[in-house]
């Protein structure tokens, strides 16, 4: 099916299937009140979703739950409940390999629990979209928001993305099917986010409207054969590499390794195109940055007004995108910084660790402050901490 | 799909491979009385496969694969294992992902074929070993069941892990000796068809894969009832000759005497009545056709 000969065409809900920048950037807004749990499903409502599997776990279900209710009022093709994490990402892995638009939500040991399927997916080309709302992965048994597993995503091969607010969400799970779908990325899409902070509060979101939604996705454009029986080739290989040891294997799976890897790389000039960078700043002037991520960077903004009040300048860097990581994004924005805060929301400071590997003069990044295990982060704990930065002055490190 | 989607472009031609040419040519797409008889002229969908020499595995794939009723609409789901080894070479549309998850994979592939080809029938077939169907998969393989997805699956049970060189499996006899056993299994083989039964399947088959013709008949009956009504489940004992001390000649006579009456593989069917009374039905149709058929010349 070629996707944009339905453009303008009204699918069995009525809803106009719409040009994904007309969508994004023409369509009327409509100011609406709602937690971030409806948010995704008012997205998942204008998505053209062929599959979704589910699987209750705090702080998703709700989300999970609710875009069930899109399917049985004729929103999505298919709709279940898996029997646990590591299936439901395999039905999403079979429902991508058999052409269908898939999402799916999950949430700390569930992200955990499914992990072996995020490098097959990415290594099979499913453009499969996850939201994993966060929360802590450690014994004893915690629910609350923790960013930790975001940091085991990062290699897997996925575009890994983090919220901040609502809006974000709803925007980048419309935007992250049309970047995730292009034939020269092609790649799986986890849209992160800090859970309870933006699932379980209300916020003000702009939405588009309800009778206009994506084009459904075309698996004919597809880098690799989708596995329907209706496209050559059907014959895969004469000579299987998958356990033979020798060169040919070998440069088969280091190829096809980076090749993933490029093609990460390669949505950013999408993602550019439709959110206007993998990052984005304010006030880079400022001899303080503050670099942060999802929650932390609503957080800092409050810190900076703070600051603000007492007279003191600090600037901001809003990490969109962690895969592809915004290297020289960041690179240029932080050049002139004496100081990188990196407030975050898990106990191992793996933004930090991230802008310090790619940074020159590393040792101006402050890791932290941090607060993990579900605590919330009071704007005034970074506002203390900048105090410190500027006590201790002079090049002398602080640690957090 | 049709012949007319898999032709090869004429620039092309004198360098693809013999068999993608046969398969282009010769392919038995829509030829409703395909059968294991055809597997000496129509080598289409396996020619050559990374087997052991006188597998009894890859004699049952080629008869499996024989005697799917419509290929040209069949996707197969593989896992980790000895198959793994054979899928990339056949010509149908097949998955491999990981290790277990082949019934979770169906499940997805199954439910997003039904939404794209709302008026076609696509059937699935799931083909993995004793280790990921009663193992590491086993969760999947049952909530598939307990669900009714549409799809067959088929335990190729060689009763260890032959790939990995000869674990214990859930599937292996009580008492036998061997790696990750050292003092012999402790417990008794699974008994996933009587399981199978209980868990919502409409029809189960336990056997061994000595006759074509019976082989043929299972997965055919099989295919056609998991498209209809529900779940369906053929355990085949393909022994792994190599680990249980066998010669490669051994194989065939090695299944032979493990289906003889009191054996363990003794021919066992399972069927609902409902399933029953679908192949009957489509029996009569069929022979309804043919004689309209006949009538007509």
């Amino acid at each position: 099916m070629e996707s944009t000969s339905v453009i303008g065409t009204v699918n069995k809900k009525g809803q106009t299937f719409t040009e994904p920048r007309q969508l994004f950037f023409e369509a009327p807004r409509v100011t609406s009140f709602l937690t971030g749990s409806e948010v995704i499903k008012e997205a998942i409502r204008r998505a053209s979703v062929d599959v979704m599997v589910a699987y209750p776990i705090t702080p998703q279900s709700e989300a999970a739950a609710l875009i069930g209710e899109l399917f049985a009022e004729g929103y999505i093709g298919d709709y279940m409940r898996g029997e646990s994490e590591f299936a439901v990402m395999g039905q999403c892995a079979g429902a991508a390999f058999g052409g269908a638009r898939v999402f799916t939500t999950t949430a700390g040991p569930g992200t955990l629990r499914a992990f072996e399927n995020f490098p097959m997916w990415a290594g099979a080309r499913l453009p499969i979209q996850v939201i994993v709302t966060c929360r802590g992965v450690n014994s004893p048994l915690s629910i609350q928001p923790d960013t930790l597993e975001i940091s085991f995503l990062l290699d897997t091969g996925m575009m890994v993305w983090h919220a901040e607010t609502a809006q974000d969400f709803f925007d980048w799970i419309l935007m992250g099917y049309i970047v995730a779908e292009q034939p020269d990325v092609h790649l799986p899409l986890a849209v992160c986010c800090d859970g309870f902070f933006v699932t379980h509060t209300k916020d003000t979101v702009m939405l588009t409207p309800a009778d206009m939604t994506l084009p459904p996705y075309d698996p004919y454009r597809s880098p690799v054969p989708c596995m329907d029986m209706e496209c050559p080739p059907v014959r895969m290989m004469r000579d299987p590499f998958v356990m033979k040891s020798n060169y040919i294997s070998y440069a088969t799976h280091a190829s096809w390794q980076q090749e993933v890897r490029a093609a990460c790389e390669r949505s950013r000039k999408h993602t550019i195109a439709l959110m206007g960078g993998l990052i984005e700043t304010e006030n880079l002037d400022a001899e303080i940055l503050i670099v942060a991520s999802g929650t932390a960077v609503s957080q800092g903004r409050e810190a900076i007004r703070l600051l603000d009040a007492e007279g003191i300048k600090v600037g901001l860097v809003k990490v969109k995108s962690l895969r592809p990581f915004p290297t020289e994004e960041i690179r240029q924005a932080t050049k002139n910084a004496k100081w990188i805060i990196v407030p975050e929301f898990n106990v191992v400071g793996w933004l930090a660790r991230e802008i310090r590997a790619i940074i020159d003069r590393n040792d101006r990044v402050i890791v932290g402050p941090h607060v993990c295990g579900g605590m919330t982060m009071p704007p005034e704990v970074i506002v203390e901490k900048i105090h410190q930065v500027i006590k201790a002055g002079k090049g002398e490190l602080v640690h957090g | 799909m049709g012949k007319d989607k898999i032709r090869i472009n004429e620039e092309f031609y004198d360098i693809m491979p013999p068999e993608y040419r046969e398969l282009v040519e010769n392919a038995t797409y829509g030829k409703e009385s395909r059968g294991w008889k055809d597997m000496g002229v129509n080598k289409e969908l396996i020619e050559e496969h990374s087997l052991c020499a006188g597998c009894p595995e890859s004699m049952a794939f080629r008869y499996i694969l024989a005697s799917l009723p419509a290929p040209e609409d069949t996707v197969m789901v593989g896992s980790t294992g000895c198959t793994s080894l054979v899928f990339p070479h056949v010509a149908l549309h097949n998955i491999h992902s990981l290790f277990g998850n082949q019934n979770a994979i169906a499940t997805g592939l199954k439910r997003a074929l039904t939404v794209r080809f709302p008026n076609k029938v696509k059937d699935i077939v799931v083909l993995a070993g004793d280790g990921a169907t009663v193992d590491i998969g086993l969760d999947m393989t049952l909530q598939s069941w307990f669900r009714g997805e549409k799809f067959t699956t088929i335990c190729f049970d060689n009763e260890l892990y032959a790939n990995t060189g000869g674990q214990e499996s859930g599937l292996m006899q009580k008492g036998f000796v061997a790696k990750m056993a050292p003092v012999g299994k402790k417990f008794d083989k699974v008994r996933l068809p009587e399981i199978a039964r209980e868990s919502g399947c409409q029809y189960v088959v336990n056997m061994t894969a000595s006759q074509p013709g019976k082989v043929e008949k299972v997965i055919r009956n099989a295919v056609y009832i998991a498209r209809e009504l529900g779940p369906t489940y053929v355990q085949i004992y393909t022994p792994c000759i190599l680990e249980i001390g066998k010669q490669s000649m051994e194989g065939l006579q090695e299944m032979r005497d493990s289906e003889k009456p009191t054996e363990r593989f003794a021919y066992k069917e399972y069927i609902t009545d409902e399933a029953k009374a679908y192949l009957a039905d489509l029996d009569a149709k069929r022979k309804a056709k043919a004689t309209a058929q006949l009538a007509a010349k």
